[in-house]
């Protein structure tokens, strides 16, 4: 345990930090609010496409989710280490024997508990809602949906951490983070429908470059939960399900993102030590 | 014992120090001075391990403070100019230096009043929203606690009132014996007692290496 000593101590000033800063509790408020404002609408009595109580309300949440969640990840965590370097704080506290190692990744895994705990709050307030109005809980879309947003957590934290590494300044840093999202929820889409219009390259080739955006891989994972045949996405479900399988993708859509996550928080990591630290 | 050999490091185009050769023994303290981007903090920064240098090594009691930047931080004690605005309470921050360094919490405590600042009354406050001398004294507190081998300090009482500063050089005197202090200052009049050892850079060199 010694040998993780310093890891922990990051990871918990980390967490310390992030529960007084602003940004978390507005992405608190906002998380928790869209939850109570879906039940006082009355979101989760209506019957549309088949779909009521709390089922509805994952639904929404979603496609909220994939839109927002994304962003806030990324405005909030893209500065994390570029802000400590242009204040002089990493000077500081690297001026103590502590591994870089430790460091950024104790950074990483406390920024990765502090922009998934209000997420899981607003979820656990919905159950606690849920209940006391009597409405059936759908256990296993709810667990699979936790698994979903801890893995674009993942994901995003891990692009978050490589950006933030790799500028130099706080500035540029956003401007990437808020390109890099605004590509992976529409521009890498439109483009291929583009492509795919114009046929320039074959249906599965752009098919396959579609599902290693992480965010149309997190759409289709939780659109799968509720249309498990994938019907509402059109032809390109036959490819999803012929080369994957409904378990198999089930499984990608959890495992990618983080995958991809790590990776890129590793190599966050390797310019992190490689590069002048102030 | 710290060794610079044939030290360069370049920002682009720009040489911030060029082939420095310094050699920092036990019971010296050496007061480094020079104009604004003579080299000094661009020299204690790649002692400290953060800058990479573009060529030349640095050792840090035998270890490298790159590659074993755990083992040779762990001698070194900094106080730099200017207090960054840390996002940690006052007891977080002691938190860290004991839990980072071994340093002695009770220690840190002592220190601090023999500073004069009252640490029990600020434990809950965040650091940066503390004044520049409290900040200073605290910073100087922790270094200090640390008990290492090695002192470096970047203008240690630019925020202390002439009381304070008093204290802290009586303080210092204490810390004197088989041990590394490097200053990086311009009023030498001010540690003129503690200092044997004066060095003076220009346009990141080392133009002047002087016992006193």
């Amino acid at each position: 345990m010694k040998r993780f000593k310093n890891l922990f101590l990051i990871f918990s000033i980390d967490i310390k930090e992030s529960l007084r800063s602003k940004w978390f509790l507005s992405y608190s408020l906002i998380f928790g609010g869209i939850v109570a404002l879906f039940f006082i609408s009355g979101v989760t009595e209506s019957k549309i496409q088949g779909f009521s109580g709390l089922s509805r309300l994952l639904l929404i949440f979603i496609e909220i989710c994939i839109v927002i969640l994304p962003i806030f990840i990324l405005i909030s965590t893209v500065r994390t280490i570029a802000a400590d370097r242009d204040s002089n704080v990493l000077e500081y506290l690297l001026s103590f024997p502590i591994s870089l190692r430790d460091y950024f990744f104790g950074r990483f895994l406390g920024r990765l508990v502090s922009v998934t705990l209000p997420i899981f709050g607003a979820l656990v307030l919905a159950l606690v809602w849920g209940a006391a109005k009597g409405v059936e809980v759908p256990w296993g879309i709810f667990f699979y949906y936790i698994g979903l947003i801890f893995a674009l957590n993942v994901n995003f934290l891990g692009f978050s951490f490589f950006i933030s590494s790799v500028v130099k300044t706080q500035e540029v840093a956003l401007g990437v983070a808020f390109f890099l999202w605004l590509a992976l929820l529409a521009f890498i889409d439109i483009l291929l429908i583009g492509v795919l219009s114009q046929q320039f390259a074959s249906a599965e080739l752009v098919f396959s470059i579609a599902l290693s955006n992480p965010l149309q891989v997190f759409r289709l994972g939780a659109i799968s939960l509720f249309d498990p045949e994938l019907a509402v996405i059109g032809p390109s479900a036959y490819f999803i399900l012929d080369e994957f399988g409904k378990t198999f993708f089930s499984i990608y859509a959890l495992l990618y993102p983080i995958v991809l996550g790590i990776v890129f928080a590793i190599l966050g990591f390797v310019a992190f030590k490689n590069k002048d630290l102030v | 014992m710290i060794e610079v050999k044939q030290l360069c490091k370049k920002f682009g185009e720009q040489l911030s120090l060029d082939n420095v050769n310094l050699s920092f023994k036990q019971n010296e303290s050496a007061i480094i001075m020079g104009q604004n981007g003579a080299g000094k903090t661009t020299l204690i920064r790649t002692i400290l391990g953060e800058y990479i240098p573009s060529q030349g090594t640095v050792s840090i009691n035998g270890y490298d403070p790159f590659k074993n930047r755990q083992e040779a931080l762990q001698n070194i004690g900094f106080v730099p100019q200017l207090p960054p605005p840390i996002k940690l309470s006052v007891s977080e921050l002691i938190h860290y230096a004991v839990v980072s360094s071994g340093s002695n919490k009770e220690t840190i405590f002592d220190l601090c009043q023999k500073l004069e600042l009252d640490v029990n009354a600020n434990l809950n406050k965040l650091f940066y929203k503390l004044s520049g001398g409290m900040k200073q004294k605290l910073l100087i507190a922790i270094a200090l606690a640390k008990n290492p081998k090695i002192f470096i300090f970047d203008e240690p009482t630019a925020n202390l009132d002439p009381k304070g500063r008093d204290i802290f050089y009586s303080i210092l005197n204490d810390f004197l014996e088989e041990r590394i202090m490097i200053f990086i200052s311009h009023r030498i009049e001010e540690v003129h007692h503690i200092v044997n050892r004066k060095i003076e850079m220009d346009l990141g060199k080392v133009i002047l290496d002087e016992k006193i």
